[in-house]
């Protein structure tokens, strides 16, 4: 069951602050409405999963790690490997995260950036599969959020894509429906590289990759994912507030534009 | 790949699977404010153990009826992140994240001075990112950084390692290989200053000569990780003596 | 004493042992005295002190604080003030409303939620949450102005030795600077950019609390945001 959120923790003087800034064509921390934080991308960092990537987008900090390992194939897609996203927002990354079993803002992250992989058919998952409706390899995409100041859905779908850029799994061939390993290493198997761009919305204007202060006041958020070719795979409103159609139109062609440069730092960090 | 096949855990030469003597601690690197939302937070690298700690509060109970009038609650979660173990691990709390969340808020809470803020709560969260046996040990060292850096008062800080029997002799610090394949293993966790131990939990076999013999070791490599915590707090507020001094006389002249 | 004047101390470190009586944030075991916190030792008269670099805001009697009202009560306001206990504000405690009665809804027509007050705190004990007044000269609803949200243990800092740090924040962002004892400061200034500045000014103190030189940096800061955003000219501070 979905309930509406707690009351805002900024007062309203604060929130008037930011949005008399933001209409005037500033932000709180000096940005043009179409920057991106500073964003820094590692990847590997953690040596026992198979990828990793931990992002930082301005003081935002999310981990991503990628683990491949055996199972079950679904009935209806009995040769293709098995994709599973999921997002922790553990609660040392904000005051307002609790411990507990995930709530509806990290289940919709997760889903959001699942879409994004999934449609967008960035793992070959045909290329995963050991013994066609008996066994192939889960893809598990698990992104831990370790702290929160705005955004985590772009910062959480490029941990995502980094750590699956990153992921390596060993070469195998099939033996009696079992994988059997070999010593050379793979890659997973991608051919596309989503890039989400979240836009929020703050009384007339709209801002790129919000803060958390400007979260705290916008009215409601547009996130567009697209891949390598510009087609559009995901998107999500979130949200009380409302969007023209021809706003979201430019938020879109916008997306587009400035996912082409978001998709060239991540794949840039590759070695 | 498998890392369940049998190995020797200690060759002719004495040495390790790493290569560690006996009695040798793998690195540990301490970090301390990594993250910026936390009050106070710490990241430990103790082996390939990758540990992030963070502290909230004190602030106010929620839900009201957890209070105590007299003193804060605290409350400690330590938690083991999907990617961090071979083999992927539900993010759901197990039953042994429980038990250690427990017995690590033992190790800590006696330190912490909680009658200062009664009707409240202090959160510790332990999250690791990458296991490789003595999380808790790890998680504790961590923990104690992040409360100091939080400015919540403490009678001192906790540190932790454990010890272990392997292929029939004592040594310090088990890795993961040891740990699963080892005799026995020991976490121990020790206030320095007051030279108690506010941890202790075995599984395995040991002698008694063999238990008093890894203790002594433990608590050894306790003091030693004490001075590296030390080292990170001064490193992250070292300015904080020698312009202290500096600035307020030009002010009282100025 | 065994720590020095100023010395970066952490919990456990011996302070000192004997003729001396344990100060704030220190503890007493046997005839020895500890820091209970991370900070600089220091000593007052012959108590042991250490002033803490970090810390929740805890509230005392006659501090002055910023607030928020989170919630609309029977006889007053819950209030947040950055402490790990909510405070009140009884409406007995706001200027007279000349003796008529007040219902719920003129509650709200002095404060609604969300909205700041400049108040003072009259009680507060380990028993009760802080009980709060608006009834004193310059205290009341906050209605414009920009608020800085710095760590508590930093606002002796941005106050100064004897009052020095924020006269000379006032007088060159020509704003006025209210600093409360629980880390809000609010910055009232006739213009927008030049309460932007004092903000920024009062950040940077926050983050460079204990370096030398401090005061002259910001001063020279403040100096240049003012000139390149051409607040008007004025004398130049003489440095000393």
């Amino acid at each position: 069951m979905s309930a509406t959120h707690q009351l805002s923790p900024v007062a309203r003087l604060e929130q008037k602050t930011v949005v008399d800034l933001i209409v005037k064509g500033k932000r709180v921390d000096d940005r043009g409405p179409l920057d991106y934080r500073p964003t820094t991308i590692m990847l590997g960092v953690v040596e026992k999963a198979n990828g990793s990537a931990q992002v930082y987008l301005g003081k935002t900090k999310v981990l991503a790690g990628v683990k491949i390992q055996p199972g079950t194939p679904f009935p209806d897609t009995p040769d293709e490997g098995i994709l599973t996203v999921n997002a922790e927002f553990v609660p040392l990354a904000s005051p307002t995260f609790e411990a507990g079993p995930p709530d509806e803002n990290s289940i919709e992250l997760a889903r959001v950036v699942d879409r994004g992989i999934r449609e967008s058919k960035a793992i070959d998952l045909k290329k995963l599969c050991i013994e066609p409706g008996k066994k192939v390899f889960m893809v598990f995409v698990d992104i831990y959020v370790l702290d929160h100041d705005g955004n985590l859905i772009d910062a959480a779908a490029m941990a995502a894509l980094g750590a699956l850029v990153n992921a390596k799994m060993h070469a195998f061939r099939v033996e009696n429906g079992e994988p059997v390993y070999l010593e050379e290493m793979m890659p997973v198997p991608m051919q596309n590289y989503p890039v989400s761009i979240t836009t929020a919305k703050v009384d007339s204007v709209t801002v790129l990759d919000p803060c958390l202060e400007e979260e705290q006041v916008m009215s409601c958020r547009l996130t567009v994912t697209t891949g390598k070719d510009d087609n559009i795979c995901a998107m999500q409103k979130g949200g009380l507030g409302f969007l023209p159609p021809d706003e979201i139109k430019q938020i879109v062609s916008t997306s587009i534009s400035k996912a082409k440069d978001l998709r060239a730092k991540i794949l840039s960090n590759v070695k | 790949m498998d890392n369940n096949k049998p190995v020797r855990l200690l060759d002719d030469n004495g040495l390790r699977v790493d290569g560690r003597r006996f009695d040798e601690l793998r690195p540990l690197k301490i970090e301390v404010g990594t993250l910026d939302k936390a009050d106070g937070s710490a990241y430990v690298e103790h082996g390939r153990n990758k540990i992030l700690a963070a502290v909230y509060g004190p602030r106010e109970a929620h839900p009201k009826h957890i209070a105590l009038a007299d003193r804060a609650v605290i409350r400690c979660r330590y938690h083991m992140a999907p990617f961090s173990t071979d083999e992927r691990k539900s993010p759901a709390p197990s039953r042994r994240e429980l038990e250690l969340s427990k017995v690590i808020r033992e190790a800590l809470e006696p330190a912490i001075m909680s009658e200062y803020f009664p009707r409240s709560t202090i959160d510790i969260f332990i999250e690791v990112l990458q296991a490789d046996a003595g999380t808790r040990c790890a998680g504790i060292t961590a923990a104690a950084l992040a409360l100091a850096d939080a400015g919540i008062p403490m009678r001192e800080l906790v540190a932790g390692c454990a010890a272990g029997k392997i292929d029939g002799k004592v040594v310090l610090d088990l890795s993961d290989v040891e740990d699963k394949q080892g005799e026995a293993d020991l976490p121990v966790a020790l206030m320095p200053k007051s030279n108690v131990v506010c941890l202790l939990q075995m599984d395995g076999s040991l002698t008694e000569d063999e238990f008093k013999q890894a203790l002594d070791m433990s608590t050894d490599a306790c003091r030693r990780i004490y001075e590296m915590q030390r080292d990170a707090l001064r490193q992250k507020y070292h300015v904080v003596k020698d312009e202290a001094d500096k600035e307020e006389e030009a002010e009282v002249n100025a | 004493m065994n720590a020095e004047r100023k010395q970066l101390v952490i919990p456990g470190d011996l302070l000192g042992e004997g003729p001396y009586f344990a100060g704030e944030n220190t503890f007493r075991d046997g005839t020895k005295i500890y820091a209970a916190r991370i900070g600089l030792a220091d000593i007052v008269g012959n108590k042991l002190i250490v002033v803490p670099i970090k810390g929740a805001y805890i509230p005392r009697i006659d501090d002055i604080v910023i607030g928020r009202i989170t919630d609309i009560g029977m006889s007053g306001w819950q209030v947040d003030i950055c402490a790990p206990y909510p405070a009140m504000l009884p409406v007995s405690e706001t200027p007279m409303q000349r003796g008529r009665d007040i219902g719920r809804r003129d509650l709200t027509h002095i404060y609604g939620v969300g909205e700041l007050t400049l108040a003072q705190v009259i009680a507060f004990d380990r028993t009760r949450d802080p009980l709060l007044t608006t009834k004193g000269r310059g205290l009341g609803k906050v209605t414009s102005g920009r608020v800085a949200r710095i760590t508590p243990a930093k606002i002796p800092r941005v106050i100064g030795t004897k009052g020095s740090m924020i006269t000379m924040l006032k007088k060159e962002t020509r704003t006025d600077i209210i600093p409360g004892q629980n880390g809000v400061i609010l910055a009232t200034g006739t213009n927008p950019d030049q309460e932007r500045i004092a903000v920024e000014a009062l950040y940077m103190i926050e983050r460079e609390a204990h370096s030398s030189g401090l005061t002259d940096r910001v001063r020279a800061f403040i100096l240049n945001e003012m000139k390149e955003k051409e607040i008007g000219q004025q004398q130049a501070s003489s440095v000393a």
